[in-house]
């Protein structure tokens, strides 16, 4: 019962940012616009809802779709001991959002790790660079374009 | 036929010395690391079998045990610890990543050890249980023994 | 390119490496620092020299296969992986297992996390010079690998806890296997306490030193044992509870200050818990409804005689891993064809087996959730481990991401580092529980 309060709460407060809210197998989701992401988080982090954690904050890439990726976070309150899941989708052509490592400093290699692996990039992100790949690699390995077994060695292998 | 007999004598009791004072580095990445833990440990105990003494330093160990997953990127690491090490020295891959890749065929890891340095043993498992690490090493023994032993000091692998 | 540190180093500063390959540092993660003397100015973290694609080759295997490849995460305590991955593909196809099943992963689960903390402290102990430590514990966790490899027939990767259930029932005289693990537990720990709790040398490397606010961690989204530390009771397990956690009995232990003797501290306690956890296990666990050894035909003889006619008689084999497996699949695996491999002797004598078997493992059928996505958390060794699965209806998840508790744990190193002495990066980093197979992914 809780689960939908929230989501609507946040549906009347953000008639615009707010597109969709949904609990898919008891998990509280909301789809936002990009541009509304950081007008709804300072909302989520202070009372009443107090999601004061960064759980995850990840990237689906879904190379058919007009708006390619879908940038996935996942809050979590102490307080109230529950869980939010928040959505939103990035244009290939202008793959950026907004930073979150203003409100939380584990997203600052969070970010890291979808630059690396996706290739969104971050506005006002304090040093975005790659996180688990080395420096000289080319393209972002879990785009569903980038071949499984493309390997790319630092140094000549033998044989 | 007199100096025949001297060097072989010679080559016999410096593999013997060498084969039963290995100083081992390891080049602990990944999982096979628990099981070289347990392998070191009491239960196992390596220590029986000459290579007790765990060298955290390439310079001085004549051993190398390459435990784990070697990524790309870890292998400009691995091949610079092999050149650090002085002669003669031995290496052992260590479960099956190290060998072959192992189950991680992609773009990340490179498939066994051998594309980066060359490797005297391969132990296979994911990870290998420790009576297995032992066998291994008592094969490495062998071959230590069983080879031309370079006395004379000077470099011969490249 | 250089790196941050490399570029904003002071021009009298000193700057070290530490790792990827470090005698201190137990994984390949590697700490540039920029010293003044023995003070740390700067600290740079990076990480990925352990980067196997998790995620990518992940969306390349069935559900079914991809089971091998979270052993491998935290490979520590690599049981409580499977039941993380397991349960969140049981949460999308809405699949509930039995009873006995659900005991016997916490039991598992439990098991595991005590040989996870025995050997994060034995490694920090160990780096910080108590090498007796680190044999004790290594010690108790053989004991327990034992009870985990006489149930699951693996030391380490297991791979036992599958969808809809377990692999296999636990072994005839488990009862006495886990007590004797548990009574060689209880001895180390004991010893441990009396060997660290009042070192001076330990207390001194270890009080007050990588201090973390409780606002702090929860900033950096920590979780376990070090969110533990800093007063915060927060636990999956309570808070959350899955499983059969609801049912039984423990407490979370917490600290005060947020250092490193406090992670200790916690790590410990939370060990006791986990066996008292572990011991109502053993008394309230569902009886098996048949006896675990099944009498009957021999497997060879079982298979001649499936030539002609179906045989009539079960099949006789140990219980667990192999053999007479249709007695037992009733209580630990859930009773739904689409989601369970169906019993082995079905398989091998009977042709309507034959054919579920195939399909089962045929390429694009097999595990095949519906449309969706499910998030879902354990308590891992480290902290809360998640699973976010997107699946588009076929036989191979869409997109399969961890959320590893140790990411952020490393994440705040830096700044715990910051101003101190070059020795605090090991206890600090030691405390921490760094795995880098499931934050390298």
């Amino acid at each position: 019962m809780e689960e939908t309060t929230i989501l609507e709460a946040l549906k009347r407060r953000f008639p615009k940012g707010v597109v969709d809210a949904s609990a898919p197998l008891g998990d509280a989701t909301i789809v936002i616009r990009k541009d509304a992401l950081l007008e709804i988080i300072p909302f989520l982090k202070e009372k009443p809802y107090e999601f004061a954690m960064l759980l995850d904050l990840t990237c689906v890439d879904y190379p058919e779709r007009a708006e390619r990726f879908e940038m996935v976070y996942h809050l979590f309150s102490l307080a109230a001991n529950r869980r939010l899941r928040i959505k939103l989708s990035v244009p290939e052509d202008a793959a950026v959002v907004d930073s979150l490592v203003r409100f939380w400093k584990n997203a600052d290699w969070l970010e890291r790790e979808v630059f690396d692996m996706f290739g969104v990039r971050f506005a006002g992100h304090p040093d975005l660079r790659r996180l688990f790949m080395n420096d000289g690699f080319v393209g972002h390995p879990l785009r569903k374009d980038y071949p499984l077994r493309k390997r790319q060695p630092m140094i000549p292998l033998r044989k | 036929m007199q100096g025949n007999f001297i060097t072989t004598r010679l080559n016999a009791m410096l593999g013997w010395g060498r084969k039963y004072s290995l100083f081992h580095y390891p080049f602990v990445t990944a999982c096979c690391g628990m099981e070289y833990m347990s392998a070191a440990c009491a239960h196992f105990d390596i220590d029986r079998f000459g290579a007790g003494w765990t060298r955290f330093s390439p310079r001085q160990s004549d051993l190398l045990l390459v435990v784990g997953t070697i990524s790309q990127k870890q292998a400009p690491v691995l091949r610079t610890v092999y050149d650090q090490m002085t002669e003669p020295k031995w290496v052992i891959a260590f479960g099956a990543c190290a060998v072959s890749g192992g189950i991680y065929d992609n773009y990340a890891v490179v498939q066994g050890v051998d594309q980066v340095i060359p490797v005297d043993i391969f132990i296979p498992g994911c990870p290998p249980q420790p009576e297995m690490v032992l066998d291994g090493l008592i094969k490495l023994q062998d071959k230590i023994q069983k080879t031309k032993q370079d006395w004379r000091w000077k470099k011969q692998r490249s | 390119m250089p790196s941050r540190i490399q570029s904003q180093a002071r021009p009298d500063s000193l700057l070290i490496n530490m790792g990827p390959s470090h005698p201190a540092m137990h994984g390949a993660v590697r700490i540039m620092l920029e010293l003044d003397g023995e003070r740390i100015l700067n600290s740079e973290i990076e990480v990925g020299y352990l980067h196997r694609g998790f995620e990518k080759t992940c969306e390349n295997r069935t559900y079914f296969n991809l089971l091998i490849y979270t052993d491998r995460l935290n490979y520590v305590s690599p049981l409580i992986n499977n039941v993380g991955y397991v349960m969140t593909v049981e949460k999308l196809l809405g699949l509930s297992i039995p009873e006995r099943a659900q005991y016997i992963r916490v039991l598992m689960s439990e098991l595991s996390r005590i040989s996870d903390h025995l050997t994060c402290l034995a490694a920090m102990a160990m780096e910080c010079g108590a090498f007796t430590v680190f044999l004790y514990k290594m010690k108790a966790r053989e004991f327990l690998w034992d009870v985990i490899e006489a149930t699951t027939g693996a030391r380490m990767t297991t791979s036992y806890i599958r969808i809809g259930g377990v692999r296999a029932d636990l072994h005839a005289d488990y009862e006495a296997a886990v007590q004797k693990g548990l009574a060689e537990t209880r001895k180390v720990l004991k010893d441990v306490h009396g060997l660290l709790d009042k070192n001076k040398i330990f207390l001194n490397r270890t009080r007050d030193i990588g201090v973390m606010t409780p606002e702090n961690a929860v900033n950096y989204g920590w979780t376990g044992p070090a969110l533990r530390s800093t007063g915060i009771a927060y636990d999956v397990r309570k808070a959350h509870p899955y499983l059969t956690y609801d049912r039984l009995n423990f407490e979370i232990p917490t600290g005060e200050r947020g250092d490193n003797f406090d992670r200790y501290m916690v790590r410990m306690r939370e060990m006791d818990q986990s066996l008292r956890i572990v011991e109502q296990c053993l008394a309230k666990i569902p009886k098996a409804k048949t006896g675990l050894m099944a009498d009957g035909l021999e497997p060879a003889e079982a298979i001649r005689a499936a030539r002609t006619q179906k045989p009539d008689r079960p099949v006789k084999l140990s219980p667990n891993l192999e053999g007479s497996e249709k007695a037992v699949t009733k209580d630990i695996l859930a009773d739904d064809r689409r989601v369970t491999i169906p019993p082995k002797e079905e398989t091998y004598t009977s042709i309507e087996g034959l054919i579920s078997h195939f399909k089962y493992f045929m390429k694009g059928h097999g595990i095949r959730p519906p449309k969706g996505e499910a998030y879902l958390s354990v308590e891992g060794g480290n902290g809360e481990l998640g699973y976010y699965i997107v699946s588009d209806g076929t036989d191979r998840p869409y997109r399969l991401h961890l959320r590893a508790p140790c990411l952020p744990l490393l994440a705040a190193i830096e700044e715990l580092i910051k101003g101190r002495m070059v020795a605090d990066v090991i206890p600090t980093f030691g405390s921490m529980n760094i795995i880098l197979g499931e934050l390298d992914r």
